[in-house]
């Protein structure tokens, strides 16, 4: 691949990006972005008051962990693209083992082992790999002809599915299926043939009937079950869907005010603070609330997917628009389960819930996205 | 080369269909949003849910009404609701490990409260414990437990407890009127419940007051007739006398003569209203009101005065007695010794059988039926008691000569102790009859004349021969104020007609005896230690009260009553 070549195929892009080469562009900042992720940090910990029971303990951990998260971004924005590219692979190996770790020795909550404890902290090694392996896919595909032959098609996979099914064992199926679809969304960007995306989908329908009865656990086929019909165990596994789609239906268009909301603040509503924050934002302020909420994530996403079709090369442009993609769908999948479209897995509402680890994966992705977007020209002709 | 490029014209093609799927999306979602949360009409859309909130915290609560207080006349009280706290669970929230830390705060041991927890496992509702003290609730809620809580409740308390037991009555747990004037007046006294409507969260606990349904109405206070001095004094004295002579049981009612209210009704044995472990049902009779009996001879001098009436005999007509008994029918009737020739005045001085059935048998035993029940005999007072016996008095188309002479004398009918208060009180009050009340009257009931105050005024001053020496209750006879009255020794009927041994020891009297205030009637229920004549066991029952009583109501002495009393010149 000469530079040449790349060139001439997007010179709006170039011209675009070089008057824009200033003091943000060399501090690695893209402020779009920037201005879009405080809003919504700030949006966050103003729900996260209210869903925590008016206590400043939780705003004030989140707040903090907000600043670790910016001051990660900014750092993670100064690594240049090609050092990530050569990285990569290291990192993704030492996610893997601490994979394997957490197999071992892990703590664990309500039946699953996800946790190692490092001293006095605890961190989840499946957050390595939701960033390792989009960016290790990109790096390994984009160094690559592209469209993807099948040989690299099934390397790829491979190094999806390894991480994959090393979470499905903790169980947590819901960060391996995001995760692998964080690699998934790679190849279908690099270009992956219909052919193959047919074949997949086919084999994906095939493969539904044996998933169902010898690969999912007990409590996942409860939970789509649950999905179907949450009456059917309404103070069990249909308690938490049958409250949150009460919180959320209970606030109307404008809601009932923040801190007003009785589903959360009476203690109904379970993981009011985490994963189903949204329905206290939905219940206190309204389907508008949720309307804003969204149209935050959409600018982010559209300012995510504006810097992936103006990147510089295939691997800033594979993993911009991987990244941007993964956040929708963690955006999707949250608000899809606490609303009642989707079956509900542990996904926290990106930048809202209440989650250190998840929240500083998810800046350290932002990181990535600013140095894609900054990334110096280089230097043709 | 050329792949390259063709790749990313490709992948651009791609991020925009990618953006489209993203829109597309959004738009479910917030499609999918906005049927839960705003469109109107759809199947558990958001006017279902919002009442499902709804229906999830908002509680309607009881607010318990204050129930009234009774005092006696002069407000002293004798039953008041204090507040205090019932512990109530709600079954379905309350977390099995947590029921023996539970059990444990409320001094119950598990296993008991596991039991009574399965028992309304499809409850939302038990209580706990009921009417504890604020502060030992307070130490059970401060454990946290989801489910419990408390509700603010009245709990009955009697300050004179045994003192004022059968009048007063009590209240069940949930301060319903089960006994006495608290079940009499229980509609008067109740109140009503309001309610609020309050916000609870999942365990139970109540989050705010939302707003006020109804405010609870309190219940009207009561003021009995009785005077608690006075009650107290009767109280003591009958109790006291009950355990000297060994009774089985005795009454005491004293009535005020002027307005027909009852100053004071005690009775032997009571019981502690407050602490109903170990109730007798024995102990919980008002005997006053619901305990019918033979009178005997205190029913003689209101035959004498249906004889006065009828013109049959004159407070000095002779009788003669001799030889001191009289065949009447199959029967001898007996008196003591020979009185010989005495006059009327003298059978009731010495409650000459012979003298009073020759008496009698002059009569028209209607007549003297008629008295009685002029006088209240054989029907209930107005005073409403739950329980109040009418007694007996039976009627006859042909009367054999002992049954007249019997009922002459206070055999074969039955009445109360309050009935015979009522008769001796129209006697003392110039033949004006009251009705018997038990609360308090702010304004002078009605009386009706029964019989004319001639024969009255001659009957009391029989009547206070009595307790002058000589009489059958010198005893009865108090230092300052005259007194007159008339003893009583009935025999008890058992199994197999009236017993030899077993008595009942009356006296009923009024004082002072010439403008009477008072009548008083002491009932002592077969005394078992040797003394039994109503003179010796009664009368000085009466006589104790009596004295106190006028004292209290600041009735001045009689001067002419205190030199008499202290052997003076008269």
């Amino acid at each position: 691949m000469s530079g040449g070549d790349f060139r001439r195929s997007m010179p709006e892009a170039h011209a675009d990006l070089r008057r824009k080469a200033g003091l943000m562009q060399s501090l690695h900042i893209d402020l779009p972005l920037l201005v879009l992720l405080m809003a919504l940090s700030a949006f966050g910990l103003i729900v996260l008051y209210s869903a925590a029971g008016s206590e400043l303990h939780y705003v004030k951990r989140q707040a903090v962990f907000f600043v670790l998260g910016f001051i990660g971004m900014f750092i993670v924005a100064q690594i240049p693209l090609s050092m990530m590219q050569r990285w990569a692979p290291w990192v993704y190996a030492g996610g893997l083992i601490l994979l394997v770790l957490v197999l071992l020795v892990g703590t664990g909550a309500k039946g699953a082992q996800r946790w190692l404890g490092v001293g006095g902290f605890r961190f989840q090694p499946s957050e390595i790999l939701k960033l390792a392996v989009p960016v290790l896919l990109a790096g390994y595909l984009s160094r690559r002809l592209l469209p993807p032959t099948f040989k690299h098609i099934a390397w790829a996979l491979v190094l999806i599915g390894v991480p994959t099914v090393l979470i499905l064992k903790q169980p947590d199926l819901g960060t391996s299926l995001l995760i692998a679809q964080s690699g998934v969304i790679v190849l279908f960007f690099a270009g992956l043939g219909w052919r193959y995306i047919l074949g997949a989908l086919i084999l994906a329908a095939s493969a539904l009937y044996p998933m169902w009865h010898y690969v999912m656990h007990d409590y996942q086929k409860q939970r789509v079950l649950t999905l179907l019909n949450p009456e059917a165990d309404k103070l069990g596994a249909g308690w938490n869907i049958i409250q949150s789609k009460t919180a959320i239906g209970s606030g109307g268009l404008e809601g009932k005010g923040w801190l007003s909301g009785t589903q959360s603040h009476l203690n109904f509503l379970p993981e009011s603070h985490t994963d189903f924050i949204i329905a206290v934002l939905a219940e206190e302020f309204g389907l508008l609330g949720v309307i804003l909420l969204m149209a935050l994530y959409v600018f982010i996403i559209a300012r995510g997917f504006m810097i992936a079709i103006k990147a510089q090369d295939s691997f800033g442009r594979l993993l911009a628009g991987a990244l941007t993609f993964t956040l929708f769908v963690y955006v999707f999948v949250n608000m899809g389960m606490v609303s009642g479209l989707l079956p509900i897995v542990g996904v926290p509402l990106p930048l809202v819930s209440h989650g250190g680890t998840s929240l500083l994966t998810l800046m350290a992705g932002f990181g990535v996205l600013m140095a894609i977007s900054t990334e110096r020209r280089r230097v043709t002709l | 080369m050329k792949r390259v490029a063709k790749t990313f014209q490709l992948a651009a093609w791609r991020f925009y269909f990618s953006t489209c799927v993203l829109i597309a999306l959004v738009l479910l979602l917030i499609w999918h949003l906005a049927r839960v949360q705003v469109l109107p009409g759809e199947e558990k859309g958001f006017e279902f849910l919002q009442h499902q909130g709804e229906a999830r915290s908002v509680r309607e609560e009881r607010i318990a009404a204050y129930r009234g207080v009774i005092t006696d006349r002069n407000g002293e009280p004798l039953a008041v609701s204090t507040p205090v706290q019932s512990l109530w669970a709600n079954p379905q929230l309350l977390p099995p490990h947590e029921v023996p830390r539970l059990a444990k705060s409320l001094g119950m041991s598990a296993d008991a409260l596991q039991k009574r927890i399965a028992a309304h496992s499809t409850k939302e509702f038990m209580y706990l414990k009921r009417h504890l003290p604020p502060q030992d609730a307070e130490s059970v809620l401060a454990l946290d437990i989801a489910g419990v809580s408390a509700e603010l409740e009245y709990r009955r308390y009697y300050p004179a407890a045994e003192v004022t037991a059968h009048l007063v009555g009590f209240t069940n747990v949930d301060e319903r009127g089960q006994e006495g004037l608290e079940l009499a007046y229980d509609e008067w006294l109740v109140g009503s419940a309001g309610a609020k409507q309050v916000q609870r969260d999942l365990r139970g606990r109540n989050i705010k007051e939302l707003q006020l349904l109804r405010a609870a109405k309190p219940g009207n206070d009561l003021a009995l007739s009785i005077d608690l001095r006075l009650q107290y004094l009767a109280y003591r004295e009958l109790k006291a006398a009950v355990q000297a002579h060994q009774a089985r049981g005795g009454s005491l009612v004293v009535v005020d003569v002027s307005t027909g209210e009852v100053l004071a009704m005690a009775n032997q044995p009571s019981y502690n209203p407050n602490d109903r472990a170990n109730l007798k049902p024995a102990a919980m009779r008002n005997r006053a009101m619901t305990d019918q009996f033979e009178p005997g001879s205190t029913m003689k001098p209101l035959t004498i005065m249906a004889a006065l009436e009828a013109g049959r005999v004159q407070s000095h007509t002779p009788i003669e007695t001799s030889p001191g008994y009289i065949r009447v029918g199959k029967k001898t009737l007996l008196d003591p010794v020979n009185y010989g020739l005495i006059d009327v005045t003298k059978v009731i001085t010495k409650s000459s059988q012979v003298g009073l059935t020759k008496v009698a048998l002059k009569m028209d035993p209607q007549e003297i039926r008629d008295m009685y029940v002029r006088l209240g005999f054989g029907q209930t007072s107005e005073s409403g008691f739950p329980g109040e016996s009418a007694g007996l008095l039976p009627n006859y188309t042909k009367w054999q000569p002992i049954v007249q002479a019997n009922y002459a004398f206070g055999y074969g009918l039955t009445v109360t102790a309050v009935q015979l208060a009522q008769a001796y009180s129209v006697v003392a009050g110039g033949g004006v009859k009251r009705p018997v009340s038990l609360l308090k009257m702010d304004a002078q009931s009605e009386g009706k004349q029964v019989v004319a105050n001639a024969f009255t005024h001659a009957l009391v001053r029989m009547l206070k021969t009595v307790v002058e020496p000589g009489g059958t209750a010198t005893r009865a006879k108090l230092d300052g104020y005259t007194v007159a009255g008339k003893t009583g020794t009935a025999h008890k009927v058992g199994p197999n007609g009236y017993e030899a041994s077993r008595y009942r020891s009356l006296f009923a009297g009024m004082a002072p005896a010439d403008d009477p205030r008072l009548a008083i009637v002491v009932v002592i229920d077969e005394p078992g230690a040797g003394k039994y004549f109503g003179g010796d066991v009664a009368a000085p029952v009466f006589a104790r009260v009596t004295e106190g009583a006028l004292r209290m109501l600041q009735v001045p002495p009689e001067p002419k009553a205190l030199i008499a009393a202290r052997g003076g010149v008269r």
